[in-house]
Order: structure tokens, then sequence, then C-alpha cells
């Protein structure tokens, strides 16, 4: 089974942390200032700021994450480089070039190029997206029939070129990967839900 | 005058100046080792190990930047203004007694490159010259940053003068001497004897002062990074701006000295516990510098005005009132 993270609800609701912080009026006459004075100085404020730092100091609790060796989690969801999937049996690409995703990209970035092979199969010659442009706003996901086009979790990227993000070779999952069994379904925007394979075997017609 | 004299001399100014460049940039080190932990950070981490390094990857980072002086500046009053900073925070240090007197093969070394009988009016003399780094640096840079910065920097230093001069003013009446080994030697007697207890108020005044006069915070108006850039900073690059940084670590390097020395014993008798027992005292001073500036706010220019004539002064004054009644009867 996929690893979820499991995320903290931050979600407004009536029982989140929201609270009113509580400020005091102004004072207004030399009177109040005085008394303001007064209590900020013997209630000694500057020394409860220099106890909690040193407070932390000493707890050493250090919340740094020392980024290219360690890296935070990131939501199973999350839409990074798009990535795209072979058949689990066959090993051929899921991709039938449909082109909807390339109709449906509101920023216009991706671009297939399709062609009738010998044994009268539709097959993409040409895949690539333009990550310069691309707002991995998900629809290409989302509208894929095939589930072929889904968004990775790579979101570290180096290259000497532009163009080189992103063509159908970075994207495809490799043969031998595959058969290493370590193609990953998304299982973010429009991909089937949980337990589908039994509603799949009950009504057929209706998937 | 005899040679020995003068290459004695020689010998311990360079050794000064070593040591104490090497410790601004180490302080600068530690400043940001101790605000990272208090912040839950980790620091410098990369360069060498625990990022300690780091310290001589920025010496060469200033050293090989390009030394840009901008087009509409008064060039030699630019050029000159780190140089102040810098020389007079090293040249204040001549009449601190960092060490009790040694004797190395048979040969006493006095570790004060110059014991005048009115020490303590010699540094804070020459750390008041140190405003004409700031005041100048600022003045020459044309930009308005800048010249905020040198216009506050002269409230503050004239300001913070008149109080930690009044407040150093009751001590000195009680040791009945300006030079900073008779202060030293007048509370040798141990703790008991340490001018803080007689004189907790001007201790706490003079420390106030400190801040203002070395412009950390809360007094860092001259440099407030959210307000004016960098201050006097702002145009200069490479080793200009790193002079200035290092006269400013420094410079507080050197009043931790002094406060350390006038109010809490200094060296004591004279033995090697008694010399660990300063560097400690500073130690924590240097701290203490670093700790308020990851705990307190920076206050308003005209509030640290209203503190200095409304609120110190009139404290420094009574102070030295009631020590001079004390005193009398």
């Amino acid at each position: 089974m996929h690893h979820e993270e499991v995320f903290t609800d931050r979600n407004v609701s009536e029982h989140s942390a929201y609270f009113y912080v509580d400020i005091e009026t102004y004072p207004v006459s030399g009177w109040d200032k005085f008394k303001q004075v007064l209590k900020r100085a013997v209630r000694g404020e500057l020394f409860v700021g220099l106890w909690v730092v040193l407070r932390e100091m000493i707890k050493f609790d250090i919340h740094t994450v020392q980024y290219p060796k360690e890296k935070l989690p990131i939501g199973p969801r999350y839409r990074a480089v798009h990535k795209l999937l072979r058949l689990w049996e066959s090993g051929y690409e899921r991709c039938i070039g449909c082109g909807l995703c390339e109709k449906i990209c509101i920023s216009d970035c991706i671009r297939m190029d399709t062609r009738i092979d010998e044994n009268s199969r539709k097959e993409v010659t040409e895949y690539s997206i333009n990550l310069g442009r691309c707002i991995f706003c998900g629809y290409c996901a989302e509208v894929c029939p095939e589930l072929a086009i889904v968004h990775g979790g790579r979101y570290e990227n180096a290259s000497e070129q532009r163009t080189h993000f992103v063509i159908k070779d970075d994207m495809l999952t490799p043969l031998d990967l595959l058969k290493a069994g370590e193609q990953a379904e998304y299982p973010g925007f429009g991909a089937i839900i949980p337990g589908s394979d039994a509603s799949v075997k009950k009504t057929p017609l209706a998937y | 005058m005899d040679v020995a004299f003068i290459i004695e001399t020689i010998v311990k100014i360079v050794v000064i100046l070593l040591i104490f460049s090497a410790l601004a940039g180490l302080g600068t080190y530690f400043e940001r080792k101790v605000l990272a932990f208090m912040q839950r950070r980790l620091g410098p981490m990369h360069v060498g190990p625990f990022g300690l390094l780091q310290v001589a990857a920025d010496g060469i980072k200033l050293f090989t930047k390009e030394d840009i002086i901008p087009q509409n500046v008064v060039k030699p009053i630019f050029k000159i203004a780190p140089v102040i900073t810098a020389a007079t925070a090293f040249m204040a240090s001549a009449a601190i007694p960092f060490w009790p007197q040694f004797t190395v093969m048979g040969y006493t070394v006095h570790p004060i490159v110059a014991d005048i009988n009115v020490g303590i009016l010699y540094v804070l003399g020459v750390m008041a010259i140190g405003l004409y780094g700031p005041l100048l640096g600022g003045m020459a840079s044309a930009n308005k940053w800048s010249l905020i910065s040198a216009a506050r920097s002269a409230a503050i230093f004239i300001s913070y003068e008149v109080i930690s001069g009044l407040s150093l003013l009751a001590p000195l009446m009680m040791v009945g001497s300006l030079s900073l080994v008779d202060i030293n030697n007048y509370q040798a007697g141990g703790i008991g004897n340490w001018i803080v207890w007689s004189q907790p108020v001007a201790f706490i005044l003079f420390w106030i002062a400190a801040f203002a006069e070395t412009g950390r915070t809360p007094f860092h108006l001259v440099a407030n990074d959210h307000e004016i850039i960098d201050g006097f900073g702002t145009e200069y690059s490479g080793m200009r701006w790193g002079m200035f940084f290092i006269g400013e670590y420094a410079n507080m390097f050197f009043i931790s000295f002094v406060i350390a020395i006038i109010f809490l014993g200094g060296f004591g008798d004279g033995t090697i516990a008694g010399a660990f027992q300063l560097l400690l005292k500073v130690a924590f001073f240097f701290f203490f510098f670093l700790w308020t500036r990851a705990a307190w706010p920076d206050v308003r220019p005209d509030q640290l005005m209203w503190l200095c004539w409304k609120v110190l002064m009139p404290i420094a004054v009574l102070n030295i009132v009631v020590t001079g009644i004390v005193m009398m009867f």
C-alpha cells in the first residue's frame, strides 16, 4: 500500500486555535503614561525576553532542515514535474495520443505529435511540456482518461538548457524500473479512487 | 627611552592587533551561532567543522571584493572613515590591562601597552573619537540613509558620552585614580571588594551606555537594517566595510574589558586564576551583547534621547552627589 503522510488539520473551524490579541488602551494623560512605564519597568518584561531566548538556547530544539542532506516530506498529491506512466502488464505506454491534455492545458505548454504505427496503433512520437510555462495546475493529469500523464514528486531540477525541460524520455517510466516494480501510481488529481477495482467488477458498464 | 622598551611596546601592539582582529572575526562567528541557537536555527554549518572556517571564508570574501568608490562621494573622507573606526577601537586598547603582569625567563612583562595614569580617561576619549568613523563615513557617502545614520550616531554618541562619563565619576571618586591598573588593584581583595557592590547604579548606567557606544541592540539605531539599510555602511563594500565591522567588534571586546576591570574586580590579585576570571567576565559581557540582540527590540531615536537626558543623566548626577556625601561623612 502506498504510504501516505498524515498532515495536521489546518482548516479553520470553531475548534481551531484562533484567539483575539489582548491590546490595552493607549495611555492618554501623563499620569497614565507614567503608570505604564512603571508597570513595564517593574514587571521586568526585558528579563522575560532574555529568559525566553536563553531557554530556547538551552533546550537546543533546533528546527533547521539541512536541505541538501535532509528533505521535508511532500504531500502525496503534490504536483511537481510530470511523469508518463506505462501499463503494468505489457510495458506499453499508457498514452493513447488523444490530445486531451494538450487541449485542456491553460498555459498552452504541452505539445505532442502522433502517428499510426505498423500495428495500426496510435503511437506518440513527441511529447514535451514546457516547464517554463507550466503552472502545475494538474488539469492534464485530471483529464487523462488512461492515467498516463500524472504529476510526480520531483521538484529539484537542474540543466544547462531550458529546452531540456521537459521531454518525453525524462517523463516516461524506464522499462527496467517498471520491471523492478518501482512505478508508483499517482494518488492525486484524476487518479482512480481507492477500491475502484471492486466497483469495476460489479458494474463494468458504469465504469 | 631604551631600545628594549621600544621593541617590547611594538611587540605588544602587534600581539594586541593580531589577537583582537582574530577575535573580531570569531566574534562574528559566535554572534551568528548564539543568535541562531536562540532562534532555533543552526547557524553556519558548511564551511569547516561546525562552520568554524566561516570566518576565514568571510575574510577572503571581504579582501577579494571590489573596492567600490561611488560617484558622488567625497573621496578622501569616504576612504578614511572606516580606518578611523578600526584605528580608534584599537588605540583605545592601549591603556587596558588585559592580563596581570607575569615573568618570562626572568623578564617581567606588563600586558598593557601604555600604563598611563589617566588610563580610563584616555580609553573614553579615544572611543569618543570613534564617533568620527560613522559620522564622516555617513556624511561623505552621498546617500540619504547614510546621512540619517550619521546624524543619529552623532546624537547617540555625544549623549551617551555624558552617561558613561558621569557614571564613572562616582567609582573614580572612590578609587582616587584614573589608571585602570590602580582601579584593578583597589578591588584586589576579592569579590567583596568589587566596586559593583558599592556602585551598582553606576555599573548599570555604564553598562547601558556601553550598548549605545558600541551601537548594539537595543541602541542599534546607527545601522538599523529595517529603517536605514546599513546606515553609514550602505555605500561601503569589501574591506572598507570590513574595517567598520572589525572596529565594532573590537570595541565590543574592549568595552567588555573596561566594564569587567572597573566594576567586577578585573584580574583581581594578579594570579593566573584571577586572569582567567577576567576572561570569563569579558566573555559574559560579550555574550550579553549577543543575548540582548536576540531578545530585545530596538528603541526609537526619540526614546533613546528621552532615556538619556531625562532618566539616566539625572540618576547619574544623583549617584555622584550621594557618593560624595557618603564619602564626606
